[in-house]
């Protein structure tokens, strides 16, 4: 085959115009801003945000780089308010003329709004924790180090004659938050997101991995490659099972990546919702399940934007302080998601927007997990989930990139991907056992064995 | 979580603040509503600043060089019941410059649209293409294109929707949520996005294309809630976003198209009449929550278009993009069953009933323009013939690949600073060429459900397997609707589907469903298409029932 699509590097030019690392102002240098856009103001009140980011990416597919790109951005949006009336303008540029140009566009557009009857007064002082979700080492990644991770991924692939479709992207970021009642917050971070997708040249094995942090001298490109490298040149040749209950194995990407059962759960905790009646959170005659028990007693999951393995910030897009929270404590309901106004209007106390869950597990690997199996399915990847009744949080997804039948403990054979439907309060009632968590999508999830999941479809997909 | 778990827990209208990062609205600067009628940078301006980038790329080496200067402007107005939660107006201007050099690509944006900004970035992008050229394996070989000289093309709009006051769209939202509930909704979320894209492209093959693009896209939500028994149940607007003007709110009899007798509903094609649709949603939701549940198995299914435009663009739409057969996408949206070894074979996709065909071109739709976003004219072409797969979606360098000369004018960059590539045209099944009403198509039906709109979807990284639910069903027994069913969702293979398709209605029942936010490639770029179709027939569908305890 003659082909070529052709790599596009890519690049923002603000870089252009900006030193490398002009999009991460510190907190001097930020609050400075935001002080001076607070004085602009005349309005009753007036809360300001400036966030910055530096971010570089790499993809590759068919062993061979496809893109990269890398952008610096700094942005800042002032909210102006009148009574219950609200304005929100933005700007990229800082100059005196600039801001106060913004501040007074913020201004006529609440005057000309209508009033918010869910209006909330600005917070006022906070005390906020100590973030930890920065690593200095993260924030200096080149273009160079994707080059070679990429590099790295594709060499291991192709000494293989496997075929490597990967993408990586890191970025540090800034937030800063200020206002007229004295709120002032600013937080820094990092992350490091990488997926690898490999493949078998004869398109009947494919494997996958995907990790991400916030320090980048915890990644290796070569190991996850390897891991992905091993599942694709293992899953050659998938043998059909009929679709039914079994007990399944999920690893964690099969949990939380692609927007998975868990993230799923996690974002239907919300209190309006369910004291609305349009919730599984929903109680027959009115009310809500907050205390209930709903899940296994091993269930528990909680946020803490101090966790050393996945911290979050410190503080959520309003400035309220973000502190541990257990939302579900063996299998009990323990908080639901309270905004400001529905806090207000139900007498409960406001719950800041998390920004990681963790979820508690034991000491079992994957592989101790596949022993202790008499039979079962070994899922690597969960894919395309989509709600199909949220009266019940039933989903609809498939399994992709590695999915193994495993019998007297140890993997027998490759088989063919299935479609599932299932949910999520369903899997966590029936569970088998818990695993060692590990960090995925910037929370902590542990491989869970499940009985009786139920699969509804084969799929030809490989 | 992620802040894009923020967004899903949130909502639309969580604030202003997050919008430019809601999909479908292009990173911006929030601004005053009137400022989006102030006209942007003149002709004559756009053509000095795009000849310093094509100079100044051709300058520092480049072989091929394209620019385009967008301003894209977004507004969008979010209510629920008898309230107003958010307006928001955005604008984003600025140039991205594109070459190659080496035979290599390289792409450079920025939003200092001055002859010194812009001929930096054409200077950044070629610097970009030689420092990749060390690691390309094949030269870009991109199919011919002419230059057209100084061209434009505006969208046929009636009524530019910015020009029309906020307070008429808010009085338009809270009147639709009011019918919704006096109808017996317990709540309503209405929605009108308006999108429009000022783009100006020009190439150093000669073109110079200014192009106007409006996008228009009415929605609700409404949800009935028994909090007797607990249950609730939600049905969507069955609107559909569109390549038109303010003209689309104004309903015309002659836009309605009516589903099969005793189904009750109501289809739009030109015009959409969202007060009509929202008392009938209402009382819909309300009739699920004492339907029968369907008994699971085989069933003809006769699927509306508003329902049918998802299928198709999950079954026919992504596994013919020509980047994704050939792996570029394996780590993400994935590959495709129908690569060229499987066309090659010639194996029917789709029964004889089954002609499908891609355009850029149908007036009204999302996908329409006059040049793509490499300066290509647009065009219609065959993917799948009497229900044998032709073509594949694909530009100027992946022409070559299947042996041809020319792009098929589906190239697409969702704003100024991301990079343009192949994305999905307007995707559309043909109407039957005989006539073929829908009533006289159920009449035939023996056991069969009759579902509209698109509601749940979900498809394998290679295209095979499906699941599909919809907005409301209806039992077909004996070709007679005898009533609404529930738990509804459709599993089936691709192949299997398309050649279970029995008839497809004729072209009084063609109309549009649309996708305001497909997404593609890493980092993720969104695009709108839409997708013709008349109703049309699948038999012996595999049926499961959706229903759970927990």
């Amino acid at each position: 085959m003659q082909e070529a699509i052709s790599q596009q590097l890519t690049a923002n030019s603000q870089q252009l115009i900006a030193q490398k690392d002009m999009a991460i102002l510190s907190k001097d240098e930020a609050q400075a801003i935001l002080k001076k856009v607070i004085g602009f103001s005349t309005a009753d009140e007036c809360q300001a945000n400036l966030n910055g980011r530096t971010t570089g990416n790499i993809r590759y597919a068919r062993n061979s780089v496809s893109t990269a790109g890398a952008q610096d951005n700094v942005s800042l949006a002032v909210e102006a308010r009148f009574g219950k009336r609200s304005g929100i303008a933005t700007c990229n540029e800082f100059d005196d003329a600039t801001l106060r140009r913004c501040v007074q566009r913020a201004e006529e557009i609440a005057r000309l709004a209508p009033e918010d009857p869910e209006y909330m007064p600005l917070l006022g002082p906070q005390q906020y924790l100590t973030p930890v979700s920065y690593a200095a080492s993260t924030a200096a990644i080149t273009p160079d180090l994707r080059a070679q991770a990429a590099g790295d991924s594709i060499a291991l692939c192709s000494a293989k004659s496997l075929t490597a479709a990967g993408y990586l992207e890191d970025g540090a970021y800034f937030q800063a938050l200020r206002n007229n009642k004295g709120l002032e917050a600013y937080q820094q971070s990092t992350s490091l997101d990488f997926s690898v997708t490999v493949r078998t040249p004869d398109g009947t094995g494919s494997g996958y991995a995907v990790a991400d942090y916030t320090d980048v001298a915890k990644f290796n490109a070569k190991s996850l490659t390897q891991l992905a490298a091993d599942k694709a040149a293992g899953s050659r040749n998938a043998r059909a099972l009929e679709p039914g209950k079994y007990t399944v194995i999920l690893e964690p990407a099969a949990l939380v990546s692609d927007e998975g059962l868990l993230n799923n759960l996690m974002y239907s905790l919300g209190a309006r919702e369910a004291d609305e009646g349009r919730s599984f959170l929903s109680k027959k005659g009115g009310g809500n399940k907050l205390g209930d028990k709903l899940f296994d007693p091993r269930i528990t999951i909680y946020s803490d934007p101090l966790n050393a393995q996945a911290p979050s910030g410190v503080f959520d897009y309003e400035g309220l302080p973000v502190k541990r929270m257990n939302w579900i404590e063996k299998g009990v309901v323990k908080n639901l998601y309270y905004s400001r106004y529905w806090a207000q209007k139900t007498g409960k106390a406001a719950t800041a927007f998390p920004g990681n869950f963790i979820m508690e597990g034991g000491t079992q690997s994957v592989q101790d997990l596949i022993k202790s199996t008499a039979k079962g399915i070994l899922v690597t990847r969960l894919w395309y989930i989509r709600d199909v009744d949220p009266q019940t949080l039933l989903y609809t997804g498939l399994t992709r990139d590695g999915t193994f039948y495993i019998e007297n403990g140890k993997i027998k054979f490759p088989i063919k991907n299935f479609r599932f439907n299932e949910s999520p309060i369903i899997m966590l009632n029936n569970v088998e056992a818990i695993g060692k968590p590990v960090r995925l999508g910037g929370n902590l999830v542990p491989p869970l064995k499940i009985r009786d999941f139920t699969f509804t479809s084969l799929s030809d997909a490989v | 979580m992620k802040r894009r778990d923020f967004v899903g827990i949130t909502g639309l209208a969580a604030g202003a603040l997050w919008l430019p990062s809601v999909p479908g609205f292009a990173a911006g600067d929030a601004v005053d509503p009137l400022r989006l009628l102030e006209p942007g940078p003149d002709v004559a301006l756009k053509k000095r600043m795009a000849d310093a980038a094509l100079n100044a790329a051709k300058a520092a080496g480049a072989t091929y060089a394209d620019v385009r200067i967008g301003r894209y402007l977004n507004q969008g107005v979010f209510t629920r019941e008898k309230q107003v939660q958010n307006i928001v107006s955005t604008e984003s201007y600025g140039a991205g410059v594109r070459v190659i050099a080496n035979g290599t690509w390289g792409f450079a944006s920025t939003n200092q649209v001055t002859e010194a900004g812009i001929a930096k970035a054409a200077q950044l992008a070629v610097q970009i293409a030689k420092a990749n050229s060390k690691v390309q394996k094949e030269q870009v070989k991109l199919a011919p294109q002419k230059g057209f000289g100084e061209v434009e093309w505006k969208a046929p709009i009636k009524q530019n929707a910015f020009e029309v006051p906020i307070k008429d769209k808010v009085d338009l939202l809270l009147a639709t949520n009011a019918k919704a509930l006096e109808n017996g909704a317990s709540f309503v979320n209405s929605v009108l996005f308006q999108v429009n894209e000022q783009k100006y492209f020009a190439s150093t093959d000669g073109s110079y294309i200014d192009q106007d693009i409006h996008r228009i896209f009415p929605t609700f939500g409404v949800t009935v809630v028994d909090r007797a028994s607990g249950k609730f149940r939600s049905r969507q607007a069955l609107s559909s976003p569109m390549g038109l003007g303010y003209e689309y709110l104004t309903p015309k009899a002659e836009d309605k198209v009516a589903g099969p007798q005793g189904s009750g509903v109501i289809g739009y094609k030109y015009s959409y009449d969202m007060l009509e649709d929202a008392a009938l949603a209402a009382r819909q939701a309300k009739e699920k929550l004492t339907c029968k549940s369907v008994v699971p198995g085989k069933y003809d299914l006769v699927l509306d278009p508003h329902h049918l435009g998802l299928t198709i663009h999950e079954s026919v739409g992504h596994p013919l993009e020509l980047d994704r057969v050939l792996g570029y996408e394996a780590n993400y949206a994935g590959t495709s069953f129908a690569t060229l070894e499987w066309k090659a074979k010639g194996q029917p996709y789709g029964s004889k009933q089954v002609n499908i065909v891609a355009d850029k071109l149908q007036p009204g739709s999302l996908g329409a323009v006059g040049y793509d976003d490499e300066g290509v004219k647009t065009k219609e072409w065959n993917l799948i013939k009497e229900g044998i797969l032709v073509d594949y979606e694909k530009i100027r360098d992946q022409a070559h690949i299947v042996g041809q000369q020319e792009s098929d004018g589906c190239c697409y960059s969702q704003s100024w600073q991301d990079v343009q590539f192949q994305r999905m045209p307007n995707i559309s099944l043909k109407p039957g060429a005989a006539k073929l009403s829908v009533d006289d198509m159920v009449k035939n039906v023996e056991k069969g459900i009759y579902i509209a709109g698109n509601g749940s979807f979900s498809i394998d990284q290679q295209r095979y397997n499906s699941q599909f639910g919809g907005q409301v069903f209806y039992a077909i027994e004996k070709g007679k609707i005898t009533g609404m069913l529930e738990d509804v969702a459709y599993q089936t293979n691709t192949l299997e589907f398309w050649n279970s398709c029995a008839a497809v209605c004729d072209q009084s029942d063609y109309r549009f469903a649309g996708f305001f936010n497909d997404g593609k490639g890493q980092p993720s770029q969104s695009s709108a298409v839409s997708h013709g179709s008349s109703t049309s027939r699948f038999n012996s569908v595999n049926v499961i029932n959706t229903a759970r305890k927990i």
